[in-house]
């Protein structure tokens, strides 16, 4: 026997069934998020409290250890104990799970905001893995017998992302995306100190829509930077790299698609070019989501690539770090690789410190494994097939999203109109600014009243009021019309109610910084000490 | 009831409380007619009757009413819940009256400017007159040039001292401008009625105006709620005589009072006319490695060329003139100095291996023809295309939203020449290619 | 019979038919390729990517990693004397607890507003990290130990505007070589024993920009010139950088109260797991001095008022320091780095607190004292200095026919992971808090047996 539901004559309409029935949700969610209002970790201090213990030494070895005073001296002994809080462990526990919910992580929200950072789904069985004492608890210089398993990791993710980039050789060491720019940057240095072009070829050519650690990497390795502008279509433009290329161009870092989400199609072009100058190439595969299975680095011709594991090979981005870089080479840059490399003889993996002319290391052991891990895993789950439809769909869900978009006022797709995007768009908000005021950093934070938000671009803004979008392959259909109707309603209340916009946000953990102190420095509070002196006027107790 | 002092918060103004409670505060509106007239005819904004002239002869209309009925509609739209509405006075005609017509509202007309052309000394009296009324608030509809007049007339206005150097450059670190004087913190507090600009010229530099009409409205609402504090807040005087001939000249004016209202007041401008230091240092040095010790090197007008010669150490180079440099050194203590100043055009042709250093003009992109005719084809001919160095930061370039930097020099077989891509000096040892085109 | 269509992958929701072809229906596209055709053919892949069969379910992939993991071993931690720059000690369970939320370990890039939570965190980093490090500024964490020490040699290059830099005692071979390949376009190292009067020579020569020093040392040693030294480079102009393991500070000074200009170091012994050595954050502390405040490149969070009385906001100081204001003009770069790294370490302090912090000090600075003797009785055996203070690491040299990676592969049987070889007859050897006097014994034991 069922009982009435909905559409039952004998239900609908009785007044206490219609008292009981929920009415159906708004159409953009009444998201409120958290807001403990809480307290600096400072303020919890309660003399006496303990948040931990720590072993006492046995008291047979204390005595061995004798008195320290008398074995250094005084200006090496900590004369008071540092200003650090006494909390007892549940009060730190709740402070810092208070601290948790005012974030919106990717596994909270739409998070197709944050356009080029590619916040892709992290899968929870991949935590596992990386959390396992097996891996947790491995120190680096065991012997390699007790660690087969963590290099046969790190040698097969080498292999799977040698193929996924066409390159020979792939180092897992560089610390995140920058680091492997970084590397890539020295590798370039080391190759062309090996040729006797150290001095004569100084120059590196990179866009303006790479990332701007490809300007800044080149700049700290002591080349000279030149920038190529967007043309009308939103490329480089080919003729400005013709000006640019030489005798000095020691390298081109390029990114393509660049942050637009437009892909030069002309870049195997760029790549010639610059051969026949006689410099090298290195690709920033930062927007590669777009790419897998499609295209590779070395099809265009690149003697060097990087990924970002944390983007495109799915690590979470905890908070801006850490991340994993891999930096990728042809045959003729694979001496120059940073030191060790993984080997495998058929039998046993090893590592390789033997290899004189490397640019040496770029990070303590073997790079941050706990994301190799993690990067190994979520290729393993999809093989060819599955990162083909991770290409595929991340594009799908860009253009759809770019489809929703473009359908609200105000909002334009500057460069190469009409014309798809891969994975990524970089829209501006330039209409909707000119007619009400409200400018596209007020739009990202009202977003953030309904639990999303977005990035706007790097600078300079070359888009004017610029938003960039990501929508990757982790989000379904139903999750990316929220996400535009969420940008719709914003965007209508920038016309119909800009001061409500330009306040926000109003249902977030805090609201609008004053934040003129940020670039005083009689002002700036770094720390819980600089603002007790220079804010509160306070005297710090030792005197001093 | 609470009594407001002058020059706190609130808009419980004295003359205009006393007529009752049902009847809310006081505001006046002045609308300068013919600001934002040049913009339309690339004439640099307003000032003159000569340009105003021209302007109406180029076809411009006055914009300016239809942007102050818009923030009246907005201050109607936006009181606060229990706010009674507040009574408007105004000037009659295109002074205000027409404004407030437009926007559907009514208003007491208390000064007649009379037929023809407006002038500044009728914004005078008209303020004059709505003080007089007792408003507690005054919205004006213009530019930096209404402002400027506003103040004059305010009883409680601030005038800056007047210096003799007052070109504005920029400091990174707090954002004020170098060479004029800061705002003294305890001696002046905000004084005097607030105002509310309306934005309705070609520039805006001061921080007085709302960062658009709507916001304006909004400000003025906020204040009639009794919801705003008020602060000081500059008035600049952008002088655009010489903005014509391609030359940025800002100065600080003085300092009038606005409802403190973060959000929809704009901060004061510092835009290209004020490129930071460190980018400059950048800039400068690139500069001499690029010529190289030794070199001569024309200096073309502008701030950034000028505040890049402060930064080689030659802080007497002009403004709006073209110098001569020799670069001392380069390297990490990079110098130069003036050797020839405001050089004409037939000075600069007697100097033997010249280098050409040229900044772009805000935000038309002008490199060649505007204010720096002295830099002739001759002498463009004479250095090269290979020693022409341009001189621009980043965001400068980045502002001009891909359109090309222009040149015009008069020869249209030179310009020609001198198009294609170049390479930008934007910093220590960065470049950036951009297109120069006729 | 038909083939089952195939099912959906977990991670691609829009992968399923009947979503791709409703969102391609309502573009007005015929296909996903028609979005790609700014790719040329002739770049294009002409077959698929040669990789191994997908692990679709979640348990054929649990069962492939559990086969890779089953080669690792993970130690015991008293039966691991393993240190050198990757440190076993305690993580309080909070710690993880903290540092695994979801809203921490996904979250990226937003604004201080939404990402109130992290920037409170880091900026209680920032605080409780210059408690112990007795500075009033610290970065948001750089990748690792290796790049703080690069960046505040290049931060002192900046700020002095000379070119060489002195690096005096023992420093590790790896952090050495990062330090060469990240500072050599621009600046020259010298190396110098860690004595005033080599280091007193290399001023003397001019243009030295910094003195840089480490507070242990390579060997784990506590050199007790460092004040003298700091002194000396500030005779001459020059900044003193010091590296330090920040779990020693609860006990020894740290180096800012003897006039250190920048203090420098990596966090994962503050609640970090070893995690074969992938788990490290850099981090560098100074005064709070205009113009050093500068010259750094990563983020530093600054605390602010909001609109609303009571509320703490933060933001960025002074960002057009930085590469993501500036691109190349900035200085060095910034990127995404190590930033729960600092929070992780932000709250192992807030959970050791004073007391905490000295307690370990003691008992790590005790087992270090008594290891080392226990071992300098074994016969064959004998330290390289034995009148110094060690802080965790210390080197023992053996002196019988066995060569160190003999010995090694010997305590290995046993269950014991000995010191790491540092060349043919010394290892370095490492205890920690999680050492007790009976660890210690069984090694010194071990060792009577097998150093012959």
């Amino acid at each position: 026997m069922t009982r009435a539901v909905n559409g039952d004559a004998t239900g609908v309409g009785t007044p206490d069934v219609a008292q009981a029935r929920v009415a159906a949700k708004p159409a953009t969610r009444r998201f409120h998020q958290a807001r403990w209002d809480e307290k600096l970790i400072f303020e919890l201090d309660a003399p006496g409290e303990r948040g931990v213990l720590v072993p006492a030494p046995d008291p047979d070895v204390a005595a061995a250890a004798g008195d320290l005073a008398e074995r250094l001296p005084s200006a090496l002994l900590r004369r008071t104990p540092p200003g650090l809080p006494e909390i007892g462990q549940q009060r730190v526990l709740r402070h810092y799970l208070r601290l948790s919910q005012e974030n919106l992580g990717a596994d909270l929200n739409v998070d197709v905001g944050q356009g080029t950072c590619t916040m892709k789904y992290s899968p929870k069985v991949n935590d596992t893995f990386v959390r396992d004492p097996r891996i947790a608890q491995l120190h680096p210089a065991q012997d390699g017998n007790t660690t087969q398993g963590v290099l046969e990791i790190i040698y097969r993710l080498e292999r799977l992302l040698a193929e996924i980039s066409g390159m020979d050789r792939v180092s897992l060491q560089p610390a995140a995306g920058s680091a492997a720019i970084w590397a890539n940057v020295s590798m370039i240095r080391a190759c062309l100190a090996a040729r006797g072009e150290s001095g004569t070829r100084d120059e590196v050519i990179t866009t303006s829509f790479s990332h701007p650690s490809n300007a800044a990497c080149a700049k700290t390795a002591g080349f000279r930077v030149i920038t190529l502008p967007p043309d009308a279509d939103g490329y480089p433009d080919i003729e400005a790299l013709r000006a640019a290329v030489g005798p000095r161009t020691a390298a081109l870092l390029i990114t393509n698609p660049e942050d637009t989400g437009i892909y030069n199609p002309r870049i195997d072009e760029f790549v010639r070019l610059v051969h026949d100058a006689g410099g090298l190439c290195s690709y920033d595969q930062a927007n590669a989501n777009g790419l897998l299975g499609i295209t590779r680095a070395r099809d265009a011709g690149f003697d060097l690539c990087h990924f970002n594991l944390h983007k495109t090979f799915s690590t979470p981005h905890m908070c801006g770090g850490p991340a994993a870089g891999a930096s990728a080479v042809t045959a003729e840059l694979a001496p120059y690789l940073p030191r060790p490399t993984v080997e495998f003889d058929g039998t046993r993996y090893r590592l390789d410190d033997d290899r004189p002319e490397s640019i040496g290391k770029t990070r303590p052991f073997y790079g941050v494994v706990p994301n190799l891990v993690r990067a190994y895993a979520w290729i393993m789950a999809l093989g060819a097939d599955g990162l083909r439809e991770v290409a595929e769909t991340a594009v799908l869900n860009n253009n759809y999203l770019v489809h929703k978009v473009l359908g609200i006022h105000g909002v334009s797709l500057p460069y190469a109109e009409g014309q798809p995007r891969l994975e990524q768009a970089r829209y501006s908000w330039r209409q909707l600014n000119e007619e009400t005021g409200v400018h596209t950093g007020d739009l990202g934070l009202r977003m953030a009243d309904f639990g999303t938000h977005y990035w706007t671009s790097h600078h300079p803004y070359v888009v004017p009021e610029p938003m960039t979008l990501e929508p990757t392959e982790s989000y379904s259909r139903a999750d990316l019309d929220e996400y535009a109707a969420i940008l719709a309603e914003v965007a209508r209340e920038a016309y119909d109610d800009p001061d409500t916009v330009r306040t926000s946000p109003h249902r977030a953990p805090v609201h609008r910084n004053r934040e003129g102190s940020l670039d005083d420095p009689h002002a700036w509070a770094v720390t819980w000490r600089g603002y007790r002196r220079k804010v509160l006027g306070e005297t710090s107790q030792d005197g001093t | 009831m609470m009594i407001s002092l002058p020059g706190t918060g609130g808009h419980a103004s004295e003359g205009v409380a006393a007529e009752g409670a049902a009847t809310g505060p006081a505001i006046g509106l002045v609308v300068n007619p013919i600001a934002g007239l040049g913009a339309r005819v690339a004439l640099k904004g307003s000032d003159g009757t000569d340009v105003q002239a021209r302007a109406r002869e180029l076809g411009a209309a006055p914009a300016a009413t239809g942007r102050a009925a818009l923030a009246l509609m907005e201050l109607m739209a936006r009181l606060p819940p229990g706010t009674a509405a507040p009574r408007l006075l105004t000037a009659a005609g295109a002074m205000g009256e027409d404004a407030v017509h437009a926007a559907g509202l009514s208003a007491q007309c208390v000064y007649d400017p009379g037929p023809g052309p407006t002038s500044a000394a009728d914004t005078a009296r008209a303020v004059a007159a709505l003080l007089c009324a007792g408003v507690g608030l005054l919205l004006f509809a213009g530019g930096d040039g209404t402002a400027r007049d506003i103040l004059d007339a305010m009883p409680g206005g601030l005038r800056a001292a007047a210096r003799a150097s007052a070109t504005m450059t920029g400091s990174p670190r707090t954002g004020a401008p170098d060479g004029i004087l800061h705002r003294p913190r305890d001696s002046c507090g905000p004084r005097g009625v607030p105002v509310v600009g309306i934005p309705a010229g070609v520039k805006m530099h001061s921080a007085v105006f709302g960062v658009h009409p709507r916001a304006a409205g909004q400000a003025a609402a906020a204040w009639t709620g009794g919801r705003s504090g008020v602060k000081a807040a500059e008035v600049m005087d952008r002088n655009e005589e010489a903005l014509r001939a391609g030359r940025v000249v800002t100065r600080l004016y003085g300092w009038l009072t606005v409802p403190d209202e973060p959000v929809r007041i704009q901060q004061r401008k510092m835009g290209s006319s004020a490129p930071d230091a460190d980018a400059v240092a950048g800039i400068a040095a690139g500069l001499a490695e690029r010529v190289g010790a030794g070199a001569l090197v024309v200096l073309g007008p502008g701030t950034t060329t000028r505040a890049v010669a402060a930064a080689l150490g030659a802080h007497d180079a002009t403004l709006a003139g073209v110098d001569v440099l020799r670069v001392e050194s380069a390297g990490p203590c990079a110098a130069a100095r003036v050797i020839l100043a405001d050089a004409r055009a037939d000075q600069l042709l007697a100097q033997p291996d010249l280098w050409i250093a040229l900044s772009p003009i805000g935000g038309q992109g002008f490199l060649l023809g505007r204010g720096n005719q002295q830099v002739s084809p001759d002498l463009l001919r004479t250095a090269g295309r290979e020693r022409l160095a341009v001189l621009a930061t980043e965001a400068k370039l980045a502002a001009l939203g891909g359109r090309p930097l222009l040149v015009d020099t008069g020869d249209p077989v030179l310009d020609e020449e001198l198009s294609g891509y170049v390479r930008v000096i934007t910093g220590r040892r960065s470049s950036a290619m951009h297109l120069l085109s006729p | 019979m038909d083939v089952p269509p195939r099912a959906t992958h977990p991670y691609i929701p829009n992968a399923s038919p009947p979503a791709r072809e409703a969102m391609l229906a309502e573009i007005g596209a015929g296909s996903v390729e028609d979005f790609l055709v700014s790719i040329p053919q002739h770049l294009r892949m002409d077959g698929p990517l040669a990789l191994p069969a997908p692990l679709r379910s979640e348990a054929e992939l649990s069962a492939h990693m559990e086969e890779l993991l089953a080669r690792n071993t993970a130690v015991r931690p008293g039966r691991s004397f393993l240190g050198h720059g990757c440190y076993r000690h305690h993580v309080p369970a909070v710690v993880d607890e903290v540092v695994n939320r979801s809203e921490f370990l996904t979250a990226y890039a937003g604004e201080p507003y939404e990402d109130h939570g992290r920037f409170q965190a880091l900026w209680e980093y920032q605080s409780l990290m210059a408690e112990l490090l007795d500075t009033e500024v610290v970065n948001v964490p750089t990748y690792d130990g290796f790049q703080a020490a690069a960046t505040a040699l290049r931060m002192a290059g900046r700020y002095t505007g000379r070119r060489r830099l002195v690096l005096a005692g023992d420093i590790p071979a790896d952090r050495l070589s990062r330090i060469h390949d990240y500072v050599q376009d621009a600046y020259e190292l010298v190396r110098v024993p860690a004595s005033p009067d080599a280091v007193r020579a290399e001023l003397a020569a001019g243009d030295v920009a910094a003195v840089y020093t480490a507070v242990p040392d390579a060997s784990g040693r506590i050199e007790p010139c460092a004040p003298e030294l700091v002194t000396l480079a500030h005779e001459c102009g020059a900044l003193a950088v010091v590296d330090v393991n920040p779990l020693s500070l609860g006990v020894l000074a740290p180096p800012a109260s003897y006039g250190a200009d920048l203090t420098c170091g990596d966090l994962q012994p503050l609640g970090l797991h070893p995690s074969f050595g992938g788990n490290h954050a850099g981090f560098i502390g100074s005064l709070d001095d205009e113009r050093l405040v500068a010259e750094y490149p990563s983020r530093l969070f600054g605390l602010v008022p909001t609109g609303v009385d009571g509320e703490y906001g933060f933001g960025d100081v002074a960002y057009e320091r930085t590469s993501f204001a500036r691109r190349e003009e900035g200085n060095e770069w910034v990127g995404t780095a190590a930033a729960l790294h600092g929070i992780a370490a932000g709250v192992y302090l807030a959970l050791m607190g004073p007391h905490g912090m000295r307690e370990i000090g003691q008992t790590i600075l005790a087992n270090t004292a008594y290891a080392q003797q226990r071992i300098a009785e074994v016969p064959g055996i004998a330290l390289p200095d034995p009148e110094a203070v060690h802080f965790a690491d210390f080197t023992v040299v053996y002196q019988g026919e066995r060569t160190a990676a003999q010995i090694a592969a010997s305590l290995l049987e046993r269950g014991i992971h000995g010191g790491t070889p540092v060349n043919e007859r010394a290892s370095r050897y490492c205890v920690t808090e999680v050492h007790t006097k009976a660890d210690i014994d069984d090694l010194a034991t071990a060792l009577e047996e097998l150093v012959k």
